[in-house]
């Protein structure tokens, strides 16, 4: 899933690290405390994998909580995010038992949300299928 | 039976009134993707003023800016609309991608600064909209993570949307992948530089504005 741009220089990016985190560990949270814990991982150079998503409420809070940061502390310029849900562009079954196991979990499970600083990630590629991530090298 | 009257004449009252509100009609986005160019568009078809200014450099809106009583009237249907320019929505704002616009690393300081500020102020606004024309560039990859953010929090805010591809009149846009990423939403290509296909987009305003 991580894209280098040129093949060799993967090898010159230093100081950060990629950090999963499964769905469990943010279910019980209220949207205040997932929010500054994504941004606690991601201010301390880590691209973040989270099993799950965050709802369309906090992933625009993450947005504006981002902003203020970027006016905050020094060299911090933002993030990239991409979400792929496992359950895009299925059918109807599929969507009443994706639905059903979202209720049993408490949140879409079959999603993958990737956070990183801006300050290492250059970009992320998304579409339907997939997520390229570019480094800055 | 005089109860069944006072509420007979109360809701046509009632209808009369809201027939002639104001609608708060938002325009979202990211940075560039031409928002302010088509509410320009509007407002001069309409009052013959513009609402902000527009340029190449991304982050021009960064302050949410309105104009009231901007009244539409298509094939004879007039409707009254406060029309609201936002910022653009985005993850990331650095100040050194202004400086290959040729600004001073003092300005460029501050552009992002305020851009940061606008972005807060865009989606702190978003609540108050009565509905939301999505402003997209065509020519740019629809799955961008932040179209999907505002237009996710529009549907559980339950704010009616319509997508408007903009730049159609360039050769690289792409409405059918604007509408096969949003398949769900009624998406008009347009071009609010030149103007082209305007006429779909009132009817689409129109239509749109039942859901209000």
């Amino acid at each position: 899933m991580v894209k280098e741009k040129r093949g060799r220089n993967l090898g010159r990016i230093k100081g950060f690290s990629i950090e999963f985190l499964p769905y469990s560990e943010i279910r019980e949270l209220d949207s205040n405390q997932r929010i500054k814990k994504i941004l606690g991982i991601v201010l301390g150079n880590n691209i973040l994998i989270l099993q799950g998503r965050l709802s369309a409420d906090e992933e625009t809070r993450l947005i504006g909580d981002t902003m203020v940061m970027i006016d905050h502390i020094k060299n911090f310029k933002g993030i990239e995010l991409a979400v792929i849900s496992g359950n895009g562009n299925s059918g109807i079954y599929d969507q009443m038992k994706y639905g059903l196991a979202n209720l049993l979990t408490g949140g879409d499970v079959n999603a993958i949300t990737i956070i990183g600083p801006a300050t290492i990630v250059k970009e992320m590629k998304r579409n339907p299928k997939k997520i390229e991530l570019l480094l800055k090298g | 039976m005089v109860k069944i009257i006072t509420n007979f004449f109360k809701r046509i009252f009632s209808t009369i009134f809201k027939s002639k509100k104001e609608v708060k009609l938002g325009f979202y986005g990211p940075p560039n993707a031409g928002k302010t160019s088509l509410a320009n568009r509007i407002c001069k078809d309409f009052t013959g003023e513009e609402i902000g200014t527009v340029s190449k450099i991304p982050h021009e809106t960064r302050s949410v800016q309105f104009k009231e009583k901007v009244e539409i009237d298509y094939k004879g249907k007039k409707m009254t609309f406060k029309l609201v320019d936002t910022p653009g929505i985005a993850t990331k704002i650095d100040y050194e991608d202004f400086l290959k616009f040729k600004l001073k690393k003092k300005d460029a300081k501050k552009r992002a600064k305020e851009a940061t500020q606008g972005v807060v102020e865009s989606i702190k606004w978003i609540e108050d909209m009565d509905m939301v024309v999505v402003v997209l560039d065509a020519t740019q990859n629809p799955y961008n993570q932040v179209n999907i953010t505002i237009i996710g929090n529009l549907v559980a805010r339950k704010i009616p949307v319509l997508i408007a591809a903009n730049k159609v009149d360039l050769a690289k846009a792409d409405v059918k992948k604007i509408e096969a990423a949003f398949p769900e939403y009624d998406v008009v290509g347009i071009s609010a530089r030149f103007g082209d296909n305007l006429e779909e987009f009132y009817e689409s305003i129109f239509k749109l504005s039942k859901k209000v």
